[in-house]
């Protein structure tokens, strides 16, 4: 709600304010988790944006994340999109999340642009070369939504040019399946999504991929807390994009993104950016993303202990 | 009841009772860890900075489930001072690590690289002295 409002209260007229008034959010963030007492809190995952690995939040631990995307399609005004999400650990096989997504686009307006439920299940109790995670997932966002969390079916840069006035008009109600394939070898986590999404208003399936493989910069640990080490720095790469809908199941008029990747542990979170390079005249030349993730440990536990029910 | 009977009830009792033994005999908690992987020793167990190492691992990690002391929460989160533990060997303590037990709680930690997993399993053995 934070997020929400901060984002009601700044209208963008230009994109230096649209980053302003985003990174202004996302600072507010994480002063509000640097601030938490306790110890340290840590979010393990990967710094993909796009692309699942089969980590699981840890149960009862509560993540509360940001993501940000900063682009331009052609001949339209810069825009920002916050997706802010909030990830449970219901047990070691299943993790729900909650996203609120909204945007601001310069010389428009900055929307609220709906929200999604999520769930990640784990099938297989063991790891194994291949683990698989089944996702399932419902949005009920509008047209206007450019958190561009998913690339599939025909998306392009076309979508996100259209004026906030009508795309907002627009709502979507759909149900998004993942595929999510994930291995640890060695060091690298190498993961490959396959999704399919379904407008719940008589709309065909449409299609798309995620592809991510990331490393951390140095596998041992050295003793020592530090923040600029290198054990604390994970770098990869993202690519995904559209692979046609069930009446045109084609890479014609797809679009299609590789992206280079940064995480930096930090004592209270992660940082993660990325730079995403449009790959065909459908996509958008540069997709800048920024995220911050910090985690909540054992608040199941928490709740229980300060809510009087054991 | 005929000799017969008390004959084949009693073989029938005898039977049961070998399974059951066999069965406690295989339910020791690393009977599960496959042979390559119990055979398997630390390879960073001589190198000084290991444990230290495992610690922070162990706080980053660890801590908050098994708390700081690693005695658990005395219900799910059980203490990592046990005969259990104690009884393990370094391949078993990595296995489990990184397999997790996800039906019960832990979560699979093959996230972390196999070097930091071992560094926690040189932290692990060293609060058993």
């Amino acid at each position: 709600m934070v997020v929400i409002k901060s984002m009601r209260l700044h209208v963008a007229r230009s994109s230096r304010n649209i980053s302003l008034n985003l990174g202004l959010t996302s600072a507010l963030f994480f002063v509000l988790f640097s601030a938490l007492p306790g110890p340290a809190l840590h979010a393990q995952e990967k710094p993909y944006f796009i692309t699942y690995s089969h980590d699981l939040e840890e149960p009862g631990n509560l993540e509360i994340e940001t993501k940000t995307a900063l682009g331009r399609p052609a001949d339209s005004h810069h825009y920002g999109a916050l997706a802010s999400e909030l990830e449970y650990g219901v047990t070691g096989w299943w993790t729900s999340e909650l996203y609120l997504d909204g945007q601001a686009t310069g010389q428009e307006s900055t929307l609220f642009t709906g929200f999604r439920l999520e769930n990640r299940f784990r099938p297989l109790m063991r790891e194994h070369w291949i683990n698989p995670v089944l996702y399932v997932e419902y949005e009920n966002i509008t047209g206007a939504d450019k958190t561009l969390l998913e690339v599939v079916g025909h998306d392009g840069q076309g979508d996100l040019a259209e004026l906030n006035a009508d795309s907002r008009q627009e709502h979507e109600h759909e149900a998004e399946l993942k595929l999510i394939l994930s291995s640890n070898l060695r060091a690298w986590n190498i993961s490959e999504n396959f999704i399919a999404e379904k407008n719940l208003g008589h709309e065909p399936w449409e299609f798309g991929y995620a592809l991510g493989a990331a490393r951390p910069l140095r596998t041992l640990g050295n003793g020592k807390p530090c923040v600029f080490c290198l054990e604390k720095l994970t770098g990869g790469a993202e690519m995904y994009g559209g692979l046609g809908d069930v009446a045109s199941l084609t890479l014609g008029d797809t679009s299609h993104y590789v992206a280079p990747i940064v995480g930096w542990q930090l004592p209270k979170g992660r940082l993660s950016f990325s730079t995403g390079f449009g790959l065909n005249s459908n996509s958008l030349d540069r997709v800048y993303r920024f995220g911050w993730a910090s985690e909540l440990p054992q608040i199941g536990s928490w709740f229980r202990h300060n809510g009087g029910s054991r | 009841m005929t000799p017969r009977i008390s004959r084949t009830l009693g073989l029938l009792c005898l039977l049961i009772s070998a399974g059951l033994l066999l069965g406690a005999a295989s339910s020791s908690p690393w009977a599960k860890v496959p042979a390559k992987d119990h055979a398997r020793t630390n390879p960073l167990a001589s190198r000084p900075d290991s444990i230290s190492a495992g610690a922070l691992i162990y706080k980053e990690n660890c801590a908050q489930c098994h708390r700081a002391d690693a005695m658990g929460d005395g219900h799910k989160k059980p203490s990592l001072r046990t005969e259990r533990v104690k009884s393990a060997s370094d391949g078993d303590l990595e296995w489990f690590i990184r397999q997790g037990d996800l039906g019960h709680g832990m979560p699979s930690w093959s996230r972390l690289p196999e070097a930091k997993r071992w560094q926690l399993v040189a932290y692990l053995r060293s609060i058993q002295q």
